[in-house]
Formats: C-alpha cells, structure tokens, sequence
C-alpha cells in the first residue's frame, strides 16, 4: 500500500515536470509550427540565470523568478533574431519547412557550450526551499518530501496561472486564434507576430521552471552535459506528443500519465529500464494513437 | 467617394492577378464585384485588406491611403474583411469568435452594444453563443464570419463569397442581412459574388471584372438590365 502511494506521488511530481516542459514544446509549436529541440538547452541556461541568482541573493523563490524571466527573454530573443530571420530567408524549397527545426538543434549545442564557457563544467548545486527527505506515515517514510509536495503544488498552480490566460483573457484569445488561423486573427487586429514571440516567452519560462524543478527534484546538482536536462527533453517530447502536440489540456495529461507510468515500470519491473521505458511509451502512443490522447483524428487544421 | 482606387496592379509571382484596375464606391453604398473564376475579385480584396501587396497603382479609403498597411492596422482603420470559405476560427466557440473581431477595440461598454446588435441581426449565433464553431451549418458560420467583421465595428465591409456553397433559402437570408446592415450600419461594402444575380439585386453598383481587367461599373439595375452582361456573367 506505502508502496502504491510511493510511486503514484513520484510518478505525478515527475510527470508535473514533464508537463511543464511538454507546455512549452507545445507552446512554440502552436505559436510558428517549430519543433524546438533546444528547449531543453534553454531550461539549461534559465536554470543557471536561477543558480546565478541564488548566490547573489540566497532565495530560492528569487532564483525560480529570475529564472523564469531570463527564460522568457532569451526565448523571446531567439524568436525575433534567429526564428524570424531563418522563416524569411529560406522561404521556398525543401529546405523551407526544416530548416527552424534544424537551427534549434544547433542552438542547442551552442547553448551548452556557451553555459559551460561562463559557469564551467563542474557540477553547481541548487537548494531547494523544503527538505528532500521523505514524509513518516506510520513508521515507514515515503520517497514522497515536502519538497516533492511543494513542486506538486507549484506546478499546480502554474498550470491553473496558464490556464486562465488562454481561456478568460484576450492575450490567451489571440494566443489561441494566432495558432489556430492566423490570417483570420491578423484581419480581427490581432498583430500575430508579436503573439509569437509571446507564445516563445511563455514557452521559455514554462521550459525555466521545468529546469529549475528537475533540479532540485533531482540531487540539486546542475552541469551544462547534466543527464538530466536530456531526460527533461524527451521526456516533454513524449508527453507533448502523447498529448497531440497542439494541445495545452493535453501536453499536463501527456506528463503526468508519462511520470506515472515511468515510476510504476520502475518499482514493478526493473530500475534498469529507466531509459528504455519512456521510448516504449513513446512509440506505443504512436502505433496505437498517432494523434495524441485527445487530438482529433482529422489532424490539424492549416 | 470614400473608397478610390485608381490604376491598381497585383502580381502573383509572375501572373498579373489585377491589371490596371480603377472605380470608385460611394459612402454607404453595396458594390457588388461579379465576374467568372480567375477575374481577379479575391485578389483585389486581399489587396485593399492588406493581405497582398499591390505592384502599383493607389488605394485611397476617405481620402487617406491605404497602400502597404497591414491587416492588423487597416481594421483600426475600419475596413473589415470576410475572407473565402467562412472565415471562423473553428477551435473557438462562437461567443470567441465575436470577441476576436472586437479584440483590438478599448471601448469595453461599447462592445456589449456590437454583440447584442450581431445576435438581434443573426439570433441563431445568440443561441449558439457557447457552442464550439464547427458545430455550427455552413449557413451559421457565414453569419459569424460577417458577425466577428461587424464587432470590429467597421465603416468598409469587404464580404468574399457569402453565398459559397449554402443552400438557396440560407444565401436569401445571408443577402438580405448584408442589406440590411449595409442601410443600418451606413457601411460601405464590397461584395465579391459568383451569385451574380442575387448580388446585383441587393446592390447599389456593380463592378463586372474579367481577366483583371474592370470591363464595367454601373448601377446594379442597369448591369441588371445590359444584355451583354446578362449573357456573360447572369447566364440568361
């Protein structure tokens, strides 16, 4: 019974962190159809603009704001530099519709080498505000901690933040009809470029917390090759994908089935699948769902 | 005149879509544009919405002009456009799409008063307000296409195709409520029109476009009554 609660709570703080960076994944592909594969890179970056943080002012509330702005500003620079540049310059030909998509990849590297020439290759820590350990229910303790707890309730929160952005405010209207039909939101006034680099910055604070949260939810530790931020991508791929890739509802559904089934592979069958089972999850979705848990079978409209 | 273009030119890529093309619409007055497939009605649209970019000529909307603004500016300006193929964002409820065509718009009370005056033309978006837009008839869509355009409170009303693919009795009812809010809204409208007939009927004038080219501009009866026209483009 402890056990069964052990790997649900694991499962479902994981799968927040995942659902967080799946949010973002999904935010940038609704937002100009890129597959941006340096998300996890710029969660790596956010997350040390956090550890900066943390040293100079000792919070780690700062650090996850400082975080999450430095995110959304990098994102949002990246878009109108690079994104804007790469979609005029390579208008036509097979190249045209990969050529974004290949340019995050070498974003990807050039952030990593980047993050390790100014904070160096060594592992830096981050604390988390709550302990680790995990709570005493009736003698036994729980892999379940309040610092668990709180990333549980702060992911929560976010999404509840997020989603009455998109359903109960014009800047979360013209998000969505920017995503959905573009050429009708330009001839209702909505200035769709300016909603993409938005979509970008959300995207780049949803992807800083994510980091931060892998972070200490992990051993605290943090370096530019870090395992773990190569987990938090595919591990967000796979519950953006789960989720259809379009939709928002469906990226936290996407993660938080992901973490849970993860944990339960882990606890029941072999620790030693830990990298094996997100792909079988991965491609089982595919063969049986193509088109995500709630995304419709008709597939996108243009 | 409240919408002069004169000399206007659209390419696509290598293809003259518009070619020299001149006429001039009356404030508060229906223009209907009619002519066969390929005339060049929806290219000139997207040009006065902004949508394409002229090669030459001028496009002057109460005396100021509107070459190279964007869509986004130009409905601040008040020309709303209704593009092709019922123009809802289908992954929006109805009461959103209304909200869209208003986004821009700062005078919040005042908004109340466009949707009330949307609902009171088309009621059937009243009763469908929450409902998601691809639940909604071909026929319905139509209406909160021209709806979400009236929310942006528009003094030029560009109108591609209403009548596209809705059954006889839906296009009656969609022309009419285009004359009706024409009259009451003291908009000037463009209607581009395969329906010819039933365009010219509800029209002031008419604007009869071939290859490009404007072959004539008329008031809508004598385009109506002109043999020549009746032949070509009225089919009787």
């Amino acid at each position: 019974m402890i056990q069964l609660l052990n790997t649900i709570l694991i499962g479902v703080t994981a799968g927040g962190i995942y659902s967080l960076m799946a949010i973002s994944i999904v935010l940038v592909w609704r937002s100009t159809r890129v597959i941006n594969f340096a998300q996890a890179g710029m969660a790596l970056l956010s997350t040390y603009f956090g550890y900066t943080a943390m040293m100079q002012l000792n919070s780690f509330w700062i650090a996850l704001l400082v975080a999450m702005i430095g995110g959304a500003i990098f994102a949002a620079l990246v878009e109108i530099i690079l994104m804007r540049l790469l979609v005029k310059h390579s208008s036509t030909g097979p190249i045209a519709s990969v050529a974004p998509i290949i340019a995050t990849l070498g974003l990807l590297g050039v952030i990593r080498a980047v993050v390790s020439m100014i904070w160096g290759g060594q592992n830096v820590r981050i604390t988390g505000p709550l302990s680790n350990d995990g709570f005493s229910v009736s003698g036994e303790t729980l892999v379940f901690s309040p610092l668990k707890l709180l990333i549980l309730v702060s992911v929560i929160f976010l999404m509840l933040l997020l989603s009455i952005l998109f359903q109960k405010t014009n800047i979360g209207l013209a998000l969505r009809a920017s995503a959905y039909a573009p050429e009708i939101a330009r001839l209702s006034g909505v200035k769709v470029d300016l909603v993409r680099t938005l979509g970008w910055a959300l995207a780049g604070a949803a992807g800083a917390v994510a980091g931060i949260f892998q972070t200490v939810n992990g051993n605290g530790t943090l370096s530019p090759d870090s395992i773990d931020f190569s987990l938090l991508l595919v591990s967000g791929f796979i519950a953006a994908v789960i989720g259809g890739l379009e939709s928002l509802v469906g990226a936290v559904i996407g993660g938080l089935l992901l973490g849970i089934l993860i944990s339960f592979v882990l606890m029941y069958i072999s620790s030693a699948l830990f990298f094996i089972a997100p792909f079988v999850i991965l491609l089982t979705v595919l063969f049986i769902r193509p088109q995500g848990i709630i995304g419709t079978k008709a597939g996108r409209r243009a | 005149m409240s919408l002069n273009v004169s000399n206007l030119t659209v390419h696509h890529g290598a293809i003259c879509a518009i070619n020299q093309v001149s006429f001039a619409v009356p404030t508060g007055k229906l223009a209907a544009i009619i002519g066969s497939n390929g005339a060049g009605k929806t290219t000139l649209l997207r040009t006065l919405s902004g949508l394409n970019e002229p090669t030459s000529g001028t496009m002057n909307w109460m005396g100021e002009s509107i070459l190279g603004g964007k869509p986004e500016k130009l409905v601040r300006r008040g020309i709303s456009h209704v593009s092709e193929g019922k123009s809802v964002v289908p992954e929006l409820t109805v009461r959103e799409n209304l909200e869209l065509g208003a986004i821009w718009r700062r005078d919040k009370n005042e908004l109340h008063e466009s949707l009330d005056q949307v609902v009171s033309i088309f009621p059937r978006l009243g009763e469908r307000i929450q409902q998601r837009s691809d639940t909604l008839s071909g026929g319905e869509r139509q209406m909160l296409a021209i709806g979400r355009a009236i929310m942006a409170k528009p003094k030029l009303l560009l109108l591609d195709e209403p009548s596209l693919g809705l059954a006889p009795l839906v296009i009656q009812q969609i022309f009419q409520a285009i004359r009706e809010l024409t009259t009451s809204m003291q908009l000037t409208v463009l209607l581009v029109e395969q329906n010819a007939i039933g365009a010219l009927n509800i029209a002031d004038l008419g604007i009869v476009l071939n290859l490009g080219k404007v072959v004539a501009v008329d008031n809508a009866q004598a385009l109506i009554d002109d043999p020549a026209v009746r032949a070509a483009y009225l089919g009787y």
